[in-house]
């Protein structure tokens, strides 16, 4: 049963705290447990992709047509070994994965972290302060999760143009929506207690009240959506910048990978749309895989 | 009576609630003081306005509830008349508050330092080092044991006692002059009870800190007040000393509050009971609230609101039939 947390580190699994039993629970499942390595292995490669892949899949001067489409396992002119085959510029296909498993990361990440951000604090100034600036918020919310996601995102993007820190904030507009509406039902809950009264009649203003009081007691949730929520915007910017309107050539993501590729499938290329494709839905079921066994660590009402 | 300003003055206060089913009037003319080092007990049954009395002295009324008469004077400033931020700046710095249930007020997820270094700096700005410094000192204040390890702890770490113990900590970081209690040892154990009324008493003697007591406890206030003031249905009915009201009650319902508790009565005898219910807020009837269940109640009583009536030099009840002194 217990597999990885034999080997955790005291802190994670010995300590008297929630956090600690929370963790102690999540990775004593063997799916999670495996699907948070996988996550923490991927993000380590993205980040150390520039040391660790063979070839710089941008640089034009390593690339050469003449290593154009070979299949995978097979060595260039010059003895270079494409593990995973190369595209039709002679693009070293393992390279250009993990470049593009970077970008894409990164473009999850942030957007989810500015969502995070946004949503977060509406969502605790809708519970916090209720009436029309509740209203406000929580109708605008419904409004932008009555849009099918990625219809909001094309329509932003082609106001907006394209570019990373474009598609970014076309993600966040779409995303923010999902932080406030979690965050306002647990804050509604939270903001009634006697420790947010008491609050009050310590004279807290209301910023100190919000943030030092009521987010604390909110995160869980917003842990498990922000894990899920990256995940999504992953798919989302693979989308985008499958159908071309998205990330910029020189930044290609793994959708773009994807993209690059699908029109030579049926030609016998498989690799080059295949592999990325794989790994782009690996990264994103590991994180959903992540954010479900966090959603069950960290509710009391589901622990055994 | 102390010739000094009086901390705490409440006259005339009235709170009503406007709510779909009618006024409820949960506090109505209302006067008390408290002095400087001075302990009030606010006692009354669960519904007479003593918390909601509690409330309107913070300005923590909220809709559809509203002050809409009396004065709150606080060193003789009225508080009805300031504003939300002056309020709030007055609230937990010069008047603090003490509630009933601590595992409750104390945020679940924050650390105890966490806690209370926030409420030093909600209303100083100081440093964390300083903040946590004068948390420090606030806990040993208040009889807690190790109060460098107490403050690494979490709310749930601690026992009912403990958190109590800084939840009072909290409320006297600031040295407050004014410190309004809500029922505060109600949820604990008799003898951890007696210590912390015991260090209250002593804090407040210390530090000359005005303190409201509000409970429905007689037997607490008896052993902890300096005066009392009984309320029945958003009224004071009987207000005076301690030894007064304990010895020489002259409103009914003291009598009868008196009465309910089992230790003033002989072994074997029936324990008196003050019968029925207290009145609604929305439908208290026409004369003295009380009339419907008092045994001395004449038409004069259910017809005409009893005025406050002087029976000793501090001594103040609200009946027309007041119960002659008794021989003690």
């Amino acid at each position: 049963m217990s597999t990885l947390s034999n080997i955790l580190p005291r802190w994670t699994t010995n300590r008297d705290t929630r956090t600690g039993q929370a963790l102690r629970g999540m990775f004593g499942r063997p799916a999670v447990a495996l699907a948070s390595l996988t996550c923490i292995a991927l993000i380590i490669v993205a980040i150390l992709a520039p040391w660790l892949a063979p070839q710089n899949p941008y640089d034009l001067a390593q690339l050469n047509i003449v290593d154009g489409r070979l299949p995978p396992g097979a060595r260039g002119h010059l003895g270079h070994l494409f593990l995973l085959g190369s595209d039709a510029l002679g693009r070293d296909m393992f390279a250009a994965m993990m470049f593009g498993l970077r970008t894409s990361l990164g473009v999850g990440i942030s957007s989810g972290a500015f969502a995070l951000i946004v949503g977060t604090t509406l969502g605790l100034v809708a519970a916090y302060f209720g009436g029309w600036i509740d209203t406000l918020i929580m109708r605008t919310v419904d409004l932008m999760l009555g849009f099918p996601t990625i219809l909001v995102a094309l329509m932003t993007l082609a106001i907006l143009g394209q570019g990373v820190s474009k598609v970014i904030l076309a993600l966040v507009i779409v995303q923010w929506a999902y932080f406030a509406r979690t965050v306002r039902a647990v804050a509604a809950v939270e903001s009634k207690k006697e420790y947010m009264e008491a609050a009050l009649c310590l004279g807290f203003s209301h910023r100190r009240a919000l943030f030092s009081q009521l987010l604390p007691n909110c995160l869980a949730p917003v842990i498990v959506i922000a894990m899920v929520q990256v995940a999504a915007a992953i798919s989302a910017e693979a989308t985008l910048s499958f159908l071309g309107i998205g990330l910029p050539v020189t930044q290609p993501s793994l959708g773009l990978l994807i993209a690059n590729g699908y029109q030579q499938l049926l030609a016998g290329f498989y690799w080059i749309s295949v592999f990325p494709g794989v790994l782009l839905v690996m990264l994103v079921f590991s994180m959903n895989m992540v954010g479900d066994g966090l959603r069950e660590a960290l509710n009391p009402r589901l622990q055994k | 009576m102390s010739p000094a300003i009086p901390t705490l003055s409440v006259e005339k206060l009235q709170t009503h609630f406007f709510t779909a089913a009618g006024v409820a009037k949960a506090v109505d003319d209302v006067s008390f003081d408290v002095y400087p080092g001075e302990i009030v007990g606010l006692v009354g049954e669960s519904g007479s306005g003593k918390s909601i009395t509690g409330f309107s002295i913070l300005g923590l009324i909220d809709a559809p509830g509203r002050i809409v008469g009396g004065r709150v004077l606080f060193k003789g400033v009225d508080l009805t008349s300031y504003g939300r931020e002056a309020l709030r700046q007055l609230r937990g710095n010069r008047i603090a508050m003490i509630f009933q249930d601590p595992m409750m007020t104390l945020n679940p997820v924050l650390r105890i330092d966490t806690q209370m270094i926030e409420t030093v700096r909600a209303h100083a700005s100081v440093s964390k080092q300083a903040a946590r410094e004068q948390a420090r000192e606030a806990l040993a204040a208040v009889g807690i044991p190790a109060p460098d390890e107490r403050l690494k702890a979490y709310p749930h770490q601690l026992s009912g006692g403990m958190r109590q113990r800084v939840a009072i900590a909290i409320a006297m970081l600031h040295k407050p002059d004014l410190i309004i209690a809500d029922e505060p040892t109600t949820a604990l154990d008799v003898t951890i009870q007696a210590q912390i009324l015991a260090q209250m008493q002593k804090l407040c003697a210390r530090s000359n800190t005005a303190m409201v007591w509000v409970s429905h406890d007689l037997a607490v206030v008896a052993g902890l007040a300096d005066r009392i003031c009984v309320m029945y249905a958003g009224r004071v009915v009987e207000t005076g000393d301690v030894d007064t009201i304990l010895k020489h009650p002259q409103h009914p319902y003291t009598i009868g509050l008196l009465g309910s508790v089992p230790e003033n009565v002989a072994r074997g005898e029936p324990l008196m009971q003050v019968p029925g219910v207290a009145p609604s807020a929305l439908a208290l009837p026409a004369g003295c609230a009380f009339s419907p269940r008092c045994t001395h109640a004449t038409d004069t009583c259910r017809t005409q609101k009893p005025p406050v009536f002087r029976a000793g030099e501090s001594h103040l009840h609200r009946c027309f039939h007041p119960v002659e002194r008794v021989a003690a």
